[in-house]
């Protein structure tokens, strides 16, 4: 735990961080920011489990490992849209979300 | 942090917003330093700052004309997000404000050799299988990758 910092301050901070990531999703139209935001949401979450195991359970190392496991599917996932966004953009030739309405069949 | 992240969500030249994600996360790295969790902390510098960030680099100068600036949606649209993210952060801290947490007094860091032992334990609170799971879904993530950039070209 962090001297002088109590539990509530840093889950102030993540919540207000989660939700600037909910608000820039929902804000953004080009694939790549919207990215972005989602990557802001993951880490709020990772930190929440980080700070609650360290300060109100010590013994167990449960979120410590949870927060491994979410950084792990964020970077993979990161990579995957990125590969899905760059082969969108042979096709179709803009990242913008609303050139990419028609499905494939 | 918060400052860094509003700019990143807001900022109307892409470049810019990744490069305000990218001190969000070297500042997360630093709390995460704080709480005496330093494995943790170089992963997120290695990983994200190091990896992703580069990644979104990449593909940012390779779809897009850089002096270009974003448009941004409509101002009900951001009204009505606004209003709802305003919400949410209210609820949220109504619900933290009114539990009563009971920190326990702490102060040993987090060592890799329990990290590591834990994970590869096959006893009561081991890791082992959500380990092997993460195992499939990165050969899985691997093989995906591979597949979207190889195209359809080479199939003739």
């Amino acid at each position: 735990m962090i001297n002088g910092i109590s539990i509530y301050e840093i889950l102030t901070l993540t919540t207000i961080i989660f939700f600037i990531g909910v608000y820039g999703f929902l804000t953004r139209k080009n694939l790549i920011t919207m990215l972005l935001s989602i990557e802001l949401i993951l880490n709020a979450s990772a930190i929440n489990f980080v700070v609650i195991n360290t300060y109100l359970f010590p013994e167990n190392l449960q979120g410590v490992i949870f927060s491994i496991f979410v950084v792990a599917v964020a970077a993979a996932e990161t990579a995957l849209a990125v590969a899905i966004i760059i082969n969108l953009y042979k096709l179709v030739a803009s990242v913008e979300v609303e050139d990419t309405e028609i499905m494939k069949f | 942090m918060v400052f860094f992240a509003i700019k990143a969500v807001s900022s109307r030249k892409m470049l810019r917003a990744v490069i305000y994600l990218l001190f969000v996360l070297i500042g997360i790295s630093g709390i995460y330093f704080l709480v005496d969790y330093t494995f943790m902390a170089a992963v997120q510098l290695a990983v994200y700052a190091g990896g992703v960030i580069v990644l979104i680099i990449f593909s940012v100068l390779l779809v897009h004309h850089i002096e270009l600036r974003l448009e941004l949606s409509s101002l009900s649209q951001r009204i009505v997000s606004g209003i709802l993210s305003l919400v949410g952060i209210g609820l949220t801290l109504f619900a933290i404000y009114t539990y009563e947490f009971s920190p326990v007094e702490n102060y040993n860091s987090i060592e890799v050799a329990q990290i590591g032992n834990l994970l590869l334990s096959y006893q009561e609170g081991g890791f082992i299988l959500p380990f092997e799971v993460i195992s499939v879904l990165l050969v899985a993530v691997m093989i995906g990758a591979i597949v979207i950039a190889k195209g359809k070209k080479l199939e003739r």
